[in-house]
């Protein structure tokens, strides 16, 4: 107020530098308020509830094997779901995910076979093909303007297509040959889609890798400037731009890690069940996407985390499963995941604006 | 430096003395300066100087040329005639990055932060510290809060908690912190595109404050606003803008806030401001100059106001 109200300037008077008390205008809130606030205790917290019902409800659930398999599940839903979620934390979403998936396999498996080449040829071509879908939709995207809703629907479609014509055309199927009589197929099968014991239980690999790359991503999202990058070009890209943050490469390269996760659940996929049915993949997008946010990442972008989705995988993985274990009919697993993530996002609703209050 | 005089259909320039020896230690200086897109002249003759530690205030009316000069400064756009020079050499920005290299800081309205981010995190944005090297290469986030609590406190932001959203922050705070971020990023001339115009009357204080201790740390400061009591406060020279030309260049002790606001104001609305500004001045209202005795130097009759 002292500011406004001389007639003389403020012509020399210095802030008062260094002081070093706090301004006492803040108060911690409780420690139990401030974790609530964070998503990802919400979702982990879900998950847990998850868990607990169909232990209850599903006795065979409580068996290691059962686990395992949930965790399988999840770990296959959980792969994609974070790259997704990284591009969704920076601000863009891609419908062409879960088609993009089948694409990746079926390059890899009708490539390696019509030709006759070792199965690694087709898997790197794969790769390529992979990033680039990642890289057009990451630059129609950045160079058009457009919202990503609208380019990436487009891929979508024209994956969709494509995937079941070109099977068709050239296996005269709407599945590709099996491959596993093909060279290198033992060993690509070994990483992508081999299993080991742990204490008398089947562990698939893909757990492993799901866990690896959350805890990379959590590392890549919080302590790296790419991190940093993806939250500022989500939260306000225009404010990123004027800093100096390369907008255009961290965006185009989002889109490109999701063409990563859909090739390496695609090899997954070609390498467990040795075929590919063309037409499979739509939806898993959504699936994606509602893991993603029921993991806590905004819709719009700038917020959300890599541990998140992880949870979110797992409470799909362990639905998917829990019902098959209780016995009931699995067409409510739709139904169970419309329920969920409605569930989540109005408790993090709640949650956020009764934990945020001061 | 003549070249401001012949805007004189608007009359009352009041001859500039500070402007004359024009090159001893200006930072930025524009001749005659001016911006037209196709055929509308949007900025035409202007001249202006800035110094280290010493606060240009640009003063005009919403359209009067303000937001075209900054963009000529901060390199968003090419002046079409008369000179611009930094450190005493002629140059043609193209891009912003270009006159950030040569020191040249622009704080937008809008800020240029993420509302979503912490606020250390949104201070380093874009130019972050690392440790390590290859894939091991990661944010310095113990250095980086350290320097921004180091920077904030040395302009006198003192902030419980860096953790969190900046969003969360007043808007002169965030204002505040923007202006720290640049400073501590080399700027030697700071832009301040209307820093006070969405604040109340104690957060505006608080940014006046902070461009003082700008100014006090040696930078130029480029201050534009449409609100005379606010540069008055801390500017040590005066222009004013009116459609697009110089109608005062004056420095402080050439001018007084009576006739910056009646330049300002053109006149007719002064009548209004008379309540106002005797609160700011804390002089009688009634030795105030009457609406008659204003509206005579400043503009021609039936030009109206902006």
């Amino acid at each position: 107020m002292s500011m406004t109200r001389h007639a003389e300037p403020a012509v020399g008077t210095p802030p008062a530098p260094g002081r070093k008390e706090s301004d006492g205008r803040t108060t911690q809130r409780p420690l139990a308020l401030r974790l609530l606030a964070r998503p990802e205790v919400g979702v982990f917290l879900g998950a847990v509830a998850v868990y607990v019902f169909f232990l209850i409800s599903a006795p065979p659930v409580r068996e290691g094997s059962a686990m395992a398999n949930i965790l399988y599940q999840s770990s296959t839903i959980g792969i994609m779901a974070l790259p997704v979620a990284l591009l969704m934390i920076g601000g863009e979403f891609d419908l062409s995910a879960g088609v993009a998936v089948i694409a990746s396999a079926l390059t890899a498996s009708m490539l390696s076979y019509q030709l006759t080449m070792n199965v690694w040829v087709g898997v790197v071509v794969a790769l390529l093909v992979s990033l680039g879908i990642g890289f057009f939709n990451g630059w129609m995207v950045v160079r058009t303007g457009l919202p990503s809703f609208l380019i990436t629907l487009g891929t979508f479609l024209i994956l969709q297509g494509v995937n079941l014509a070109v099977t068709k055309l050239v296996t005269t199927n709407v599945a590709t040959d099996d491959i596993s009589n093909m060279d290198g197929f033992g060993q690509a099968k070994k990483i992508f889609a081999s299993s080991f014991e742990v204490g008398g239980v089947q562990v698939k690999i893909t757990i492993v890798y799901w866990l690896v790359f959350a805890a990379l991503a959590t590392w890549v999202l919080l302590r790296t400037r790419y991190g940093n990058w993806i939250f500022a070009v989500g939260g306000n890209k225009e404010s990123a731009r004027a800093v100096g943050v390369p907008v255009t490469f961290t965006k185009i390269s989002l889109f490109m890690l999701v063409g990563f996760g859909a090739w390496f659940v695609g090899m997954h996929q070609l390498f467990t069940f040795n075929t590919v049915q063309s037409g499979e993949g739509v939806g898993q997008e959504l699936i994606y996407i509602s893991a993603a946010v029921i993991g806590g990442c905004l819709l719009t972008g700038g917020a959300g985390s890599a541990i998140g989705p992880v949870f979110g995988a797992f409470m799909f993985g362990m639905v998917q499963q829990g019902i098959v274990y209780a016995g009931w009919n699995p067409d409510w697993f739709k139904a169970f995941l419309g329920v969920m993530l409605l569930g989540a996002v109005l408790i993090n609703l709640w949650v956020s604006r009764t934990a945020t209050r001061r | 430096m003549t070249s401001s005089n012949h805007s004189g259909a608007h009359g009352a320039v009041i001859a500039d003395t500070v402007a004359e020896g024009a090159d001893d230690g200006a930072i930025v200086e524009l001749r005659g300066a001016g911006k037209s897109y196709g055929n509308i002249r949007a900025l035409h003759g202007v001249s202006l100087t800035v110094r280290p530690g010493r606060v240009t205030c640009v003063l005009g009316d919403n359209g009067a040329g303000k937001s075209t000069l900054i963009k000529i400064v901060s390199g968003l756009h090419q002046h079409t005639e008369g000179e611009f020079l930094v450190d005493g050499l002629p140059v043609r920005f193209s891009t912003p990055r270009e006159a950030l290299d040569k020191g040249i800081a622009t704080v937008y309205q809008d800020l240029a932060t993420v509302p979503l981010m912490p606020v250390w995190r949104n201070f380093f944005l874009g130019s972050e510290m690392t440790k390590g090297s290859g894939p091991l290469r990661r944010l310095d986030i113990g250095r980086m809060k350290k320097t921004a609590d180091e920077e904030l406190r040395n302009m006198g932001i003192v902030l419980d908690d860096l953790e969190q959203p900046i969003g969360t922050l007043s808007g002169g705070q965030r204002q505040c912190v923007a202006i720290a971020r640049a400073v501590y990023f080399g700027a030697r001339v700071l832009i301040l595109d209307e820093p006070t115009a969405a604040l109340g009357v104690k957060q505006s204080g608080v940014v006046l404050k902070y461009i003082a201790a700008a100014r006090d740390r040696g930078l130029g400061v480029i201050f534009i606003t449409h609100n005379p009591h606010h540069a008055y406060m801390v500017g040590d020279h005066f222009s004013v803008l009116r459609l697009g030309t110089m109608e005062l260049t004056a420095s402080r002790d050439r001018v007084s806030l009576e006739e910056l606001t009646n330049h300002m104001a053109g006149g007719a609305e002064l009548a209004a401001l008379k309540h106002e500004l005797s609160q700011v001045r804390g002089v009688d209202v009634d030795l105030l100059p009457e609406e008659k005795d204003l509206t005579a130097p400043v503009a021609a009759p039936g030009e109206g106001k902006s």
